[in-house]
């Protein structure tokens, strides 16, 4: 055996070494940084949930929590259907093409059916949840207004331009398991 | 055991198997600090001390806490009622977490006057970045622990911050919370890192701020370098001891913050609604957001920069580069005079144009928005970001005034 150190071969075996043990420190970083997806229990808890709206008077709001989330549910009066149309211009993405919504609800109304409007109550600038404010005014045509930040939305949950909101407020899937019953989380059969 | 050459007695035999006295010496007794720091030099020892104080009386109030989402919020009713002294240690706590953020923005004030960042010093100013950057994270966490109304919508809207990020924002927002909205899986890893990471790494970060501090030597008024100067024994002339100078000289300033501090905790521990917020009296409620909705003080500057732009990304963006613009400050300062005392008109106008701004941009921050109060957001957030960019543009040919040899 030779006295001399081989130099390449130290500098090989180390560098192999540490290659290694950060491959492995890497793998053990795994089980830690997973454990803060959302748990088990946290997803079931996603699971659909029904909705009555039998007893929803034109102009009514009631909010269903899904997924933690507060979901609206509004029966939009004539008044407040006619509005839509009108501010279209005033709308950051009236077509929706930027929008988080299932495809039956890509539309003017973005619902299945025009009178009741599904939707998420969290605004899609940081997260607050908007207030209703049914009234319409020749300031404001009616609709959502977020406290936070001051976005607004028209009764279909359109953006306006010029908050600062990015996008329409999201859609939930749902669909209507009866005339007076829906259900959250599922797009059923179309 | 090999020979060291120590004292006899206790005292040498710890010294021969533990460097105390040499300890003691490099950074107390024989710790050579510039002989005229005035009262801009008390706000750093008062950090640690208002570390210390966090340090204390949160391990205290862990011991009756519950981080759960549905016994959190009585829980801190239930020290402030019912636990001894609870209302107490909790009142220090909170007032201690604003008394933090005022000492913290003086002392780096200080350094921005006297030029405390600039060269030998770069490190101690981006370790004292990074402690204000963990002081942030570990208020912002802290404050969702009482489980109010402020402190649910307030970690929704920051944890959302997050979801502006292009492509892995949403996952992002998913994972920091660890459920589809704020919940209890978030209050309880807030916990753990309020309780035990981020202090654990505040207080690494502290002793490397320390060390590089007295491995250059500090700072003083007239930005001058003492070790230019000094006696035959390698003392520098113009330095005085750490230890007896300017430990008794920082507890004199201790003694006025403590009663400054007093003074809040027993008299005005809410401080009108902006140390203790009102909205926070109320448990958090997910399906209603406060009509008015503002962080605690010391976030409203960069939280004004966020509303006052109306982009979202652009807004999150402006915001993160108000505090990244801070770490770059002794590269955006090509000036060779440190200390405002010989530097240039302009670059005391600029100052002026910082302090207004920042104030400007706190005030607003914790006010509902509106669109005169937007333009003038802009307006300070412009001053904001100017000073930066006017300090990069007059120090390279600053017209200062000569800098004495020796301290005066």
């Amino acid at each position: 055996m030779s006295d001399e150190v081989d130099n390449s071969r130290r500098r090989f075996l180390t560098a192999g070494t540490v290659v290694v043990g950060a491959v492995g420190t890497a793998a053990v970083a795994v089980p830690f940084l997973k454990s803060w997806n959302p748990s088990a229990r946290a997803k079931t808890a996603g699971a659909p949930v029904q909705a009555d709206i039998g007893k929803l008077e034109p102009g009514q709001q009631i909010i269903v929590k899904w997924r933690g989330k507060p979901v609206w549910v509004v029966r939009r009066d004539q008044k407040a259907l006619e509005t839509l149309p009108r501010v279209v211009d005033e709308l950051r993405d009236p077509g929706s093409d930027d929008s988080i919504q299932p495809d039956y609800a890509k539309n003017e109304y973005r619902s299945r059916n025009p009178e009741y409007l599904i939707i998420e109550g969290i605004c899609t600038h940081l997260g607050c949840s908007p207030s209703y404010r049914p009234e319409i005014t020749t300031d404001f045509q009616g609709g959502f207004f977020c406290p936070c930040h001051g976005s607004k939305f028209d009764f279909a949950g359109r953006v306006y331009q010029g908050v600062p909101a990015p996008t329409n407020l999201t859609v939930p899937p749902y669909y209507f398991i009866s005339d007076s019953v829906i259900l959250i989380g599922e797009d059923g059969v179309a | 055991m090999s020979e060291k050459d120590t004292g006899t007695g206790f005292l040498g035999w710890i010294d021969a198997r533990f460097p105390l006295t040499k300890m003691y010496e490099e950074h107390l007794s024989k710790y050579y600090a510039p002989k005229n720091f005035n009262f801009w030099y008390f706000f750093g020892s008062l950090a640690l001390f208002v570390l210390i104080l966090q340090i204390v009386t949160g391990i205290f109030l862990t011991m009756h806490y519950k981080p759960d989402g549905d016994m959190a919020f009585s829980s801190v009713e239930y020290i402030m009622r019912d636990v001894d002294w609870g209302w107490l240690i909790r009142y220090l706590h909170s007032t201690g977490s604003s008394a933090f953020f005022i000492v913290v923005y003086l002392h780096m004030f200080r350094a921005l006057i006297y030029g405390s960042y600039q060269k030998p010093r770069e490190l101690i100013w981006i370790f004292g970045m990074f402690i204000f950057v963990a002081l942030m994270a570990e208020a912002f966490m802290g404050y969702l622990l009482p489980w109010g109304q402020m402190s649910y919508w307030g970690a929704q809207v920051i944890i959302s911050l997050f979801g502006a990020i292009p492509v892995v924002g949403d996952d992002l927002t998913l994972w920091i919370r660890g459920d589809f909205v704020v919940s209890d899986a978030t209050l309880n890893r807030f916990f753990a890192l309020h309780v035990v990471a981020v202090p654990l790494v505040l207080l690494m970060l502290v002793v490397m701020h320390i060390l590089a501090l007295h491995e250059v030597g500090s700072n003083n008024p007239d930005g001058v370098e003492i070790k230019k100067n000094k006696d035959e024994n390698g003392i520098p002339l113009d330095g005085i001891p750490f230890h007896p100078y300017y430990t008794v000289k920082d507890i004199l300033g201790l003694v006025v913050f403590l009663i400054l501090f007093s003074v809040v905790v027993f008299f005005m521990p809410e401080m009108g609604g902006y140390f203790l917020e009102h909205a926070n009296f109320v448990p958090a409620d997910q399906f209603k957001t406060p009509e008015h909705i503002a962080p605690v003080w010391y976030f409203t500057p960069y939280y004004a920069i966020l509303r006052a732009i109306p982009d979202k990304l652009l807004g999150v963006i402006a915001m993160f580069a108000a505090i990244i613009v801070l770490f770059l400050l002794p590269w955006i300062d090509r000036g060779k005079v440190k200390s405002v005392r010989y530097r240039s008109t302009t670059f005391k106008w600029l100052l002026v144009v910082l302090v207004i701004s920042f104030l400007g941009l706190g005030y607003l921050g914790a006010l509902p928005a509106t669109e005169t109060r937007t333009i003038f957001a802009r307006l300070f957030s412009i001053g904001y970001f100017g000073f930066f960019l006017g300090l990069w543009w007059i120090s390279k040919n600053e017209n200062t005034r000569p800098v004495p040899a020796r301290v005066q």
